[in-house]
């Protein structure tokens, strides 16, 4: 249930980042220097839906990972419960409680070799939208390190910053500062 | 299903821009000027039939009043209420020390269904005509006329060009009956009247920035699950999404001729400024650097750009010469500078500054780089200057509830927009209408 809506969720962005010509884009994915990244975007029309019925197929992330015997013998870890990991303020570095946490989803992931995740980076409401977004995402990113470097591949991941916009907790104090400041990790 | 859902998505979008908005801002000066010049704006006369929907001397004086620089006298003072020259006695006006005197009338015009609208200022110590106009509308327009009243006469008595027929964009919030967050995209007058909702989304909507023509609303809207650059005509409602990327896309701000839109994207890996010329959708990286970039503001001629760059460590102001390429850090005091934009006339820029834990509104000259604040309320963020150059509209909280501030580039004047029945945040202030 919560794969079937998520894989739903990727139809949706692949259809459109086709539709806005990403994919014409050759210079999307590069990283480096200025002319590398200079590309083309063409706008996706969506108020009157002329484009809408675009029929696109493909995935924008790959799925083809180990094989099914592969699955099938490490599917026995479960999903873990706790999907949220804090931060400091400012900052995007791990803490050192927040390991075992990412450790258990590390071992999930890796056992399920066809199961993305998507990390939703927050930051807490003081400063800036657009910096807490920028914020939001180094935080995302920090996760997606973490899992990389322990072998979950890159496509199967998604960082997707919502920076002061969805606090965990309402106030304006250090306590809910605290719990908004967060990576929450989602399948 | 899915494709299914996304029209259904895209009807109720189309819904939502005709849609007039129930409540509209309400605006409460809480600080204005000693030395504000007392101005006399008497009742217009109407000398047609049915009762006028609007009380357009109200409006003119609620809009100088507002200005904090002209201090309209009450009616309930006025000793008399003349519409033509030959009504007025000067001699109460001096005794009630007004400076000025402002009078008019409202008629029905020969054209069928118009109005026709007259006003005249009086210099009360002089006994003289300094300004006097006949103009004509639609009664629906009559908002529109009262606010363009206004701007003469701000004008002629001041010397600063009047931006009372300007306009305002901010997002609001508000839980719906099953407990979700509703996120509208609005615009209204500059004084938070004739609201209209131009987006409805249940996903955060951010960053509204006007083109230079006031027709057209860059914004940041997370309704297809990631953040996206829409453009949408604010008349029309017609939309297109500019950006789909992978990671940020965000705080879109328009060059001064329109035909670009600096962006920040993170598709490379870090966040980065990136101009997309809008008449051939070319895309250019501006910025590289592994630090946060962000919060591009397009300096008044076009040859500058202003971002908020963590590259020294936490949020600070860089000045980037999109000619030389050069890079300068503008910002020094305080370990949290954001968001800047500049003064219409681009002496000055106006961001968001921490000091002490209390985020407020601060500006700074750039000749000699010297720091005021101007905002005292702990969580200010999204300064926008009028086009005038003379006010600033930002958003505040107050208890848990977000709401607009407006206070004047000395510092001096302030006043607030609360809403009733919203969370209201992300103002920014239209450029002067070009129709």
């Amino acid at each position: 249930m919560e794969f079937k809506k998520y894989s739903k969720t990727l139809f949706f962005g692949a259809t459109l980042a086709v539709l806005a010509g990403c994919g014409g884009n050759a210079a999307t994915q590069e990283q480096g220097s200025d002319s590398a990244s200079d590309g083309q975007v063409q706008p996706v029309v969506t108020s009157d839906g002329s484009n809408t019925d675009s029929s696109v197929n493909g995935e924008q992330m790959g799925q083809d990972a180990q094989s099914m015997k592969d699955q099938a013998a490490d599917a026995m870890a479960a999903m873990p419960e706790v999907e949220t990991v804090y931060f400091g303020f400012d900052t995007s570095a791990i803490r050192d409680d927040s390991r075992e946490v990412l450790d258990l989803h590390v071992a999930y992931l890796n056992a399920n070799p066809m199961q993305n995740v998507v990390l939703e980076g927050h930051a807490d409401e003081r400063g800036t939208r657009e910096y807490n977004n920028a914020l939001g995402e180094r935080r995302g990113n920090a996760v997606k390190s973490y899992f990389m470097v322990q072998g979950v591949s890159a496509d199967r991941i998604e960082v997707i910053s919502y920076g002061e916009e969805k606090p965990a907790v309402i106030g304006h104090n250090n306590a809910a500062w605290s719990k908004n400041r967060r990576v929450e990790i989602k399948y | 299903m899915l494709l299914n859902k996304w029209l259904k998505a895209v009807a109720f979008t189309l819904l939502c821009v005709t849609q007039q908005a129930v409540a509209d801002l309400t605006i409460e000066i809480t600080q204005g000027n000693d030395r504000a010049t007392p101005v006399a704006v008497v009742p217009f006369a109407w000398l047609g039939q049915s009762a006028l929907a609007e009380d357009v001397a109200q409006i003119v004086s609620d809009d100088l009043e507002r200005s904090g620089l002209i201090k309209p006298l009450s009616r309930s003072d006025m000793l008399s209420l003349p519409s033509q020259k030959s009504d007025i006695y000067f001699r109460d006006w001096s005794l009630l020390k007004q400076d000025y005197l402002l009078i008019g009338q409202v008629k029905p015009s020969v054209s069928p269904g118009m109005l026709t609208i007259q006003f005249e200022l009086y210099d009360v110590v002089r006994q003289t005509r300094v300004l006097g106009e006949v103009i004509s509308g639609k009664p629906s327009e009559l908002r529109s006329r009262a606010h363009y009243i206004s701007d003469k006469v701000f004008e002629h008595l001041t010397g600063i060009a009047g931006a009372f027929s300007t306009r305002l964009a901010y997002v609001t919030v508000r839980k719906d009956a099953s407990g979700q967050n509703k996120y509208e995209l609005k615009v209204s007058d500059a004084d938070g009247r004739r609201e209209k909702s131009i987006l409805t989304t249940y996903k955060p909507i951010l960053s509204p920035a006007w083109s230079p023509d006031a027709e057209h609303l860059a914004y940041v809207s997370y309704e297809t699950g990631r953040p996206a650059v829409f453009i949408q005509n604010v008349y029309s409602g017609k939309r297109r999404q500019l950006t789909a990327f992978k990671g940020l896309n965000g705080a879109p701000t328009w060059s001064p001729d329109g035909n670009k839109l600096a962006v920040v994207l993170s598709k490379d890996g870090n966040p980065e400024l990136y101009q997309i010329d809008l008449t051939n959708y070319k895309m250019k990286r501006i910025t590289n650097h592994y630090a946060i970039d962000t919060e591009p503001e397009w300096s008044p001629d076009g040859s500058k750009l202003l971002f908020t760059s963590s590259r020294s460590g936490g949020p600070q102001i860089y000045q980037l010469d999109l000619v030389s390429g050069e890079t300068e850090r503008l910002t020094f005091e305080g370990n949290y500078n954001a968001r800047a934009r500049y003064a219409p006339d681009g002496t000055e820029i106006y961001f968001v500054h921490q000091k002490e834990g209390i985020f407020h509104i601060a500006a700074q000259e750039l000749a000699n780089n010297r720091l005021r604040i101007l905002t005292q309320t702990p969580l200010d963020e999204s300064p926008s200057v009028s086009p005038n150059g003379s006010m600033l509209i930002y958003a505040t909280q107050e208890g848990s509830r977000g709401y607009l501030g407006a206070v004047s580039v000395n510092g001096q004047i302030r006043y607030r927009l609360p809403s009733q029945r919203a969370d209201v945040r992300e103002p920014t202030w239209s450029p002067f209408l070009t129709n």
